[in-house]
Parts: C-alpha cells; structure tokens; sequence
C-alpha cells in the first residue's frame, strides 16, 4: 500500500491550492480527483468543438493574492485580464453602465441621478474600508467562541482586540452590513433602482435568498473583497478560462513534488480505532497518510466519505443541518455572432465586461419568489460575460462564447429536474435575453445547459450549491460547517477540511485550502 | 466619454500643444502653446483667459436659502450682503474640511455657490426641513476666468462695468451677452471670474478674445495658472489637502485651522456642522500649519555644486508629497512646489506640525540631485508668495 504524508480528496482549486501548500513544506502529497481532470467547479473545456468554457465558475476576483504570489501562479500561467465594466439593459430601451474610469462612471450615474453619482464614491469608500478590515479575518482560522482551550482564547483575544480598534463609523456600517438585506442597506444610499438592483445581485449569488432578505447585504461585502493589483472590487477573467487558475495551481502544486491522479475516485476513508488512516477508490486501491484532506463539501465529506455510523450524533446533526440549496445554474452559448443590445447597439467596450440582468430589486425579488415555491424563475437574473471579447482564443475567429449566470435554479425543483425542465429553462434565459438583445436567438450555434443538478452530477456540490454551502451569516465564520469543527479539523482524528464549506466561503478564493494547509502544518496564520 | 466645455470648439483650435487633462470629468487645456511660460507672463504682465466651467455650481434659492448655506459653510453668509462673494471652506461633523469654494450673494434669497467637487447630496441632506430649493447648474452655467493687470480694461471695452471691489459681484451685459461678474479669481491678481449660460459661450470667449487682444490677452491651460496660484498661496484640493470624504485614514483629513483657514471660520455663529469640534479644536490649538516655505538658493546651488551640474529648477510647479525636516527628523512635507518666475524663488506650500511652522523656522526640504537624495535648507515664509496692491484694487 502506498503511504503519503497527506492525501488530498478532490482535485478543485481548494485541494490544490492546499496539496501546494504541503508539498511546498516538503510534505509527501497526493491529490485525487475522480474527473478526467482536475479543477473541480474551476474548469475549462471545448463543449462544442472550437468553443471553449469555464463551464462552471467562470471570472475571478476573490482568488487570495497571497496565493497568486506564494505560489507563484503567473509562472504557471496564469493570466487575468481585466474585466472593466457592468451594464445594466433596462426595459425601457436605456441602460445603467458601470465603467471602471472614475470620470466616466460618475457621468453615467449622474445621467440617471447627480445625488447616485456622488453617493457612489462615499459608498464605495465605505465598503473598501469594510474589505480592508475583514480581509485579515479571511487568511484566520476563525476560533470558536465557546471554547476555554488557551489558543482558542488567545485567538479570541486578537480579534476582540482587532475590532476594538475599528472607528466607531465603521464599526457602525459593519454592523448594518452583518444584519441588513443588500436591498435594505442599498436604499440608504442610492435612488437608481438598476443601480440598487445591480449591486444587490452580488448579495443574493449562490444563495436561496432574495435581495430582501436580511444577511444578504453581508454577501455584497463579501464580493467586494475581490482583489486584483491591489484594487478592490476587481474583476477578472481567467486567460483560457478558469481551468487555466486550477493549471496554473496544479503546475505550481507539482512544481513542489505533489503527485495529481485523475479518474481518481475515493470510495470511502479508511478508518482504524476511530482514526483516519487513509483511502480506498473505487478500484480497491488502498492508499494512506497521516492526514487525510477532504475537499469535498461537508456533507459529501462526513455523510458520504467517512459514514454516519463513525460519527457523534450531535455532529451528524449539524452537517445534516448544514444549507446547500444550490440556486444558480449556468446556460453557455456557443454564438455565430455578438448580441446586438437595443439599448447600446453594435460592438462597443461594454460587451468586453459584465453585462447583469437586473432592472430594478422587485425584478430580481419576483424572481426569487417563484424560487422559493420550487421553480425556476421565468424571468432570471443573469450575469453575463462574452470571454471571447477578452480572450480570442475561446472561440472560432469572428464567433464567440457567452456565459449566462442563471439565478434562481432551484435544486429542489418541484417535481425534480428532468431534461425537460432543463431545456425550459434553456429556454427561459434565451426568451429573457432576447428581450435586450433580439439577435441573439439566431445567433446560437450551441446551447449548453447546466442546473444545480448538473452540478451535483459532474463536480459533485451538494446540491449544485457553488459555495459548498450557503453563503449566510449562520453558516460563516466559526460557523462554517459547524461549531467547534471551524478549523479545518473534524471529529476524526487525522481527517481534516479544506474545501469551500469551510471558512471563509467559496468564490474560487483559495483561502480555506490555504488556511487548511497551514493549519494543518501547525503554523501561525 | 470625456466632457467638452461650452467653449471646447474655440478652445480646440487654439490648443496646438495637444497637452489636455482632465478636470472634474471634462478636459481642459494643459496649455494652449507649446509651453506654458507665455501664458503664465500674461497673467503678471497682461491678462489670461481661463475656461473654469468645469467647476461644480449650485444655483441655492428660497425663504431659507441663507441658513442652509450659513449651516454649511464655516464663514457667515447670513450677513453677507448683496453682491458680495464669500470665499470659504465646509466641513464635516468632525470639524474636517469637505471642499472648499466661493458663496455668491445674488440676491437677499438667491445663492450661488462653486465648489470643485459635487455636493448637491451633501447641501440636500442639510436643507432638510428649511424652505430651499437647490439647483445643480454645473452643466448650464460656463465660466472664464479673466486674471492679470489689464483685466478691468479689457471688461471696460465691452459695456459698461459697475465699478466691483475685491470679492463683490453684479449682473451686467458685456456686448449685449448677459452675464455674472465677479471680482475674484484663482491667481492672486487683478482678475474677474465671469459666469454665462451655456449657448452664449461662444459669443462671450469672442467678445473677449476681440476685445482683449490688443492688451495681450493670452488664453492660458492649468499650468500657468498652477504657477499662479502656488504664488498667491492659494491651496489646492486633492493636491494640497485631502477632502474628509476620500480620507481613508483619520490623519488623512484636515481641520480649517490646519489649513490656514482659521480667519474664516466664524464660531460665533449659532450653529453649523462641524462646529463644536472646531470650537475644541480652537482651543486646543491645531497640531499642523499650512504655510510657506522657501528653498534657499545658496544651499541649492551647492547641492548641485557637488554634482557638476548647474543648478535646475523645476520647469513647472510640481504636485507631490515631499517631506520636510528639522535636522534629523521629519516635521511635514510639502504638497506643491515650484520656481516663481516673478519673484525669482523657489516656493512651495507645506504642511508642518505646529512647532515648526513660526515664519523664519529654519528646515530641510528633501531634493533629488542626479539620482540622489539630499536637503536643501529652507525657511517658513509667510504667505501669499506675491501679494500685489492691485489684487484688492
């Protein structure tokens, strides 16, 4: 039987980044991956021939930058080009744009309302101030507040000592931040209701909540700590697609000696007088370690992985406790030409960036509520990239690639997801679409679906959720999947977490894989 | 994408440097000619003509148009009179200030006010429950800058011109174009700043060019008057002093008296934002000083000296934070510099904690000679740099 140092289950960009980290403090490591290729829901693949997608996630932003550098991932290729702008079509034949040049974007704010445009830069101050004091708490194993062991409290100490020194004005918006819906907290700020509406769509991604609903507002916080050069709220989009972040990180992973086996499949860990010794696939190879890293989603991990029977009860119950919900789904379209918006007609900057259905919050709230009776919403909200404006080589020269970020999809769909329902929503987001861009249905050359269910079946996320998990404040921090389990640890000896459904969350951020191998290795963060 | 002023079309023309930048949104010339030296001559030795529209402008009118702006600024515009101009900063509740700009008295109830960056949301959320309407006029009102000795003479050609003092304003017709005149500017000068609505720029920048180029009226870009107002000690947002809004940190911002603003805050008015925390702060005494500094030649010329070379001066004033010593440590920096053709110094204007900014201090400005750090020894002077009598005339 093969021994390893650690053995890393699952080949995403977590376990990777994770598998890096060990092998890079001279650790014995393998990464298995039940795929014909790593990168879990960071992949990239030629669905149609000569059209390539990140078929699931598909920008980054939130990828930690101190992995970009430890790592060194632009040596292993990885390339993010800018993506500059937001457009908001409105169903009145205008637009909302949202340009990264600060004269320019105040111009367009102040052509829907002068009080948004100038709001716009205090609030946007405001929230940097707010990335600038969480961002030290994503990089932190979050200590449990329950607990009396020495480091626990040591740790605790910090951090009380951490907020203690934030200014009162902030510590005041945090709160609101913590508490509030993203509708909510953006009413107080803002009149333009694309404007509202677009920015509470970062609130509600990933998640089975509407733009009203309270905690949504801390998930707009959440991805305003994306980071790209030192610049906040920065968005990016992977050269060659997000396959390329989990190349660049598996190259640096096996730059450091890692071993990377794929068509890998763990059957079950192996578990010897309540220990976790190590793996057997689906083969019967048997493989162990002294550490065994699950990147699996929590409930794949204990439930599916290790087996209730080895579990504690009040454990079990929390992980069975703990949400997925999967909300989104993806539409990929493989186009014969660009769409052709009616609010801003013909090729122009504003289809090298994000494109988000979102006219106004009830738009996005309606939508939610069909969600919350098991349907998908008839009129999604979308966030659209065309990958192919920034990077050529995803497409046929002159075609293009458009990627749909579909919400809500609700796993739990009355009466289950069949092809059927599948398509329908297919033909949903082309009906919504079209509406803004009336070319567009006879420009698909090859439509590509993907519902949570999908997402179950090919990558694995508990229902399709692509956060490992639900992005709300139950679910966060030391929270995250459950009390007392928060640092990457778990009620197995020698088993441990590195996936997304530990803190700090999902958003191809790298940070629990990091934070996994730290912890792991028994340094100080 | 950018913004063009209403008097983009002659403005272009007669830009054959190409050197635009940007300003509030719009671009406005750097300088028309291939350097700016002619230009900043015109504004000592004849007169200059800027385009300012881009400065922010809100038209304030109503019962209790007064007490807002009263309420926001820190001078005191209810006993301002008709036609008078007030030049002031504002502040936040902590006493730091937001902008700075001027406060026109047009009539008993109508205001208007400049201000160099947006802040319709800011006099909105204070006119809450007074009788006020606020009218943002940014995009609708054009403005020249007319500054240098033969400034009055020029108006005089085109109609008849009230006699206006220093900081005093009326409405006149210049070749029939109605317009606003006031005696103010940016360049510690005789100057009027000239206030038209947007279709009738073009005629007006006509009337003036006609009328002014026989006493050498000169269209001047940012440049030459970034000379002007480094001369006249005037400070410059974004560049000499970050506004409370974009402070990042606390010690980011500045308090009027920081700023050398103390004369214009009246705290015996009744109430107005920031004022308790000014009061306290008055009575502390500020921690920092906004003052003049001037870089001794000798101790220039020596640096340089020492590096084969002759002395350089800076072509054009420089923006930037340079820090400031008193023998081994550093006591502030300085956030604009540059050579002052007239009075042939080298100024800059400076932030210095308060013990070192009594005039005559003796300090070192940090000085990159041939790829090299050094200090040039320096002294606090008072200012403005150049304070002519005809500034007031």
């Amino acid at each position: 039987m093969k021994r390893y140092d650690a053995i890393v289950i699952g080949g995403g960009h977590n376990g990777l980044v994770c598998a890096a980290y060990l092998a890079r403090a001279g650790k014995r490591v393998v990464v298995l991956e039940r795929r014909e290729r790593v990168g879990g829901a960071a992949v990239s693949e030629e669905v149609f021939p000569g059209f390539r997608f990140s078929v699931f996630s598909y920008v980054v932003s939130l990828l930690r930058p101190e992995i970009m550098r430890e790592l060194d991932l632009p040596r292993h290729g990885l390339h993010i080009l800018p993506l500059e702008s937001t457009l908001t079509p409105l169903a009145s034949g205008d637009y909302l744009a949202q340009w990264n040049d600060h004269d320019q974007n105040r111009r367009e704010l102040a052509r829907h309302s002068l009080r948004d445009a100038e709001a716009y830069d205090e609030f946007g101050l405001l929230l940097h101030q707010m990335a600038r004091i969480i961002k030290p708490i994503l990089r932190m194993a979050p200590p449990d507040p329950a607990s009396l062991h020495p480091r626990e409290l040591g740790d605790l100490l910090r951090l009380g000592r951490y907020f203690k020194n934030i200014p009162k004005k902030n510590f005041d918006a945090l709160w609101k931040l913590l508490t509030m819906s993203a509708a909510d907290y953006l009413d107080e700020w803002f009149e333009t209701e694309a404007l509202k509406a677009t920015k509470s769509a970062s609130g509600i991604i990933g998640t089975l909540l509407g733009p009203r609903s309270p905690g949504t507002a801390y998930v707009l916080l959440h991805h305003y700590m994306g980071e790209l050069d030192g610049v906040f709220r920065a968005w990016g989009f992977a050269k060659g697609g997000n396959g390329s972040v989990s190349a660049a990180i598996a190259g640096a992973a096996q730059s450091f000696g890692a071993e990377i086996r794929t068509l890998a499949c763990v059957s079950n860990v192996l578990l010897k007088n309540g220990r976790a010794t190590g793996v057997v696939l689906e083969d019967g190879e048997e493989l162990s370690a002294d550490a065994i890293v699950s990147g699996a989603d929590p409930r794949r991990t204990f439930l599916g992985l290790v087996g209730e029977k080895h579990l504690p009860a009040e454990f079990l119950q929390s992980i069975r406790r703990f949400k997925f919900r999967g909300a989104s789904a993806k539409v990929n379209l493989a186009l014969a030409e660009l769409p052709n918006l009616t609010c801003l007609p013909g090729r122009g900057p504003h289809l090298r960036g994000a494109i988000s259905i979102s006219p106004s919050v009830a738009y996005l709230e309606r939508a939610y509520d069909e969600a919350k009776y098991g349907q998908f919403s008839r009129r999604p909200y979308m966030d659209i990239v065309i990958p192919s404006m920034l990077d050529p080589a995803m497409a046929p020269p002159g075609k293009h690639v458009m990627s749909i970020f579909v919400q809500y999809a609700p796993y739990q769909q009355a009466g289950g997801w069949s092809d059927e329902r599948r398509e329908a929503l297919g033909d949903a987001v082309v009906d919504t679409l079209s509406e803004y861009a009336p070319n567009l249905r006879s420009a698909i050359l090859h439509r590509q679906v993907i519902t949570p269910a999908d997402i179950e079946r090919i990558v694995g996320l508990s229902e399709g959720n692509i956060f490992q998990g639900e992005l709300s404040l139950q679910q966060m921090f030391f929270l995250r999947p459950t009390p007392a389990w928060a640092r990457y640890r778990t009620p197995i000896e020698g088993l441990w977490q590195c996936g997304a459904g530990t803190h700090p969350g999902g958003g191809v951020m790298g940070a629990s894989g990091r934070n996994a191998a730290f912890e792991l290795l028994g340094q100080r963060l | 994408m950018l913004k063009t002023t209403p008097f983009h079309e002659r403005t272009a023309a007669l830009c054959v440097s190409h050197a635009w930048r940007r300003w509030a949104g719009y671009i406005v010339a750097s300088s028309y000619e291939l350097s700016h030296e002619r230009e900043y001559h015109a504004i000592r030795a004849a007169a200059a003509l800027f385009d300012v529209s881009p400065l922010y402008k809100y038209v304030v009118r109503g019962r209790d148009a007064a007490r807002l702006l009263d309420r926001v600024v820190t001078r005191d515009v209810l006993r301002s009179q008709v036609g008078q101009v007030l030049y002031t900063p504002w502040c936040d509740a902590a006493g730091k200030v937001i902008d700075d700009g001027t406060v026109a008295r047009l009539d008993e109830t109508v205001f208007r006010m400049t201000a160099a960056e947006p802040n319709l949301r800011w006099l909105e959320a204070n006119a809450l429950g007074l009788e006020v309407s606020i009218e943002d006029v940014s995009e609708s009102v054009a403005a020249l800058s007319l500054q240098g000795p033969n400034a009055r003479v020029i108006l005089q050609q085109l109609g008849e011109l009230p006699p206006l003092k220093y900081f005093r304003l009326a409405e006149t017709r210049l070749r029939g174009i109605p317009v606003s005149v006031s005696r103010t500017g940016y360049t510690g000068d005789l100057g009027f700043e000239i206030w038209v609505t947007a279709d009738q720029a073009l005629a007006l920048w006509d009337a003036l060019i006609d009328a002014g180029t026989p006493y050498g009226l000169q269209p001047a870009g940012m440049l030459a008057l970034d000379v002007a107002r480094l001369e006249a000690g005037l400070m410059l947002i974004d560049v000499d002093y970050v506004p409370a809004r974009k402070a990042l940190i606390e010690s980011q911002s500045s308090s009027p008296y920081e700023l050398d603003l103390g004369w214009a805050v009246n705290l015996d008015k009744a109430q107005f934002v920031g004022k308790q925390a000014l009061a306290a702060e008055k009575q502390r005494g500020p921690q920092w000083q906004f003052v003049g500094v001037e870089i001794g030649w000798e101790g220039l010329e020596r640096l340089y000296t020492e590096a084969g070379l002759a002395t350089r001066l800076p072509q054009q004033a420089w923006r930037m934070s340079v820090p400031i010593y008193s023998g081994a440590e550093q006591k502030g920096y300085a956030t604009s510099g540059g050579w002052s053709p007239i009075l042939k110094r080298y100024i800059a204007l400076a932030h210095l904690q308060a013990p070192w900014a009594k005039p005559g201090t003796p300090l070192d400005m940090e000085i990159t000679v041939e790829h090299r750090r050094r200090r040039a020894s320096a002294r606090v002077v008072k200012k403005p740099f150049f304070d002519p009598e005809r500034k007031r005339a």
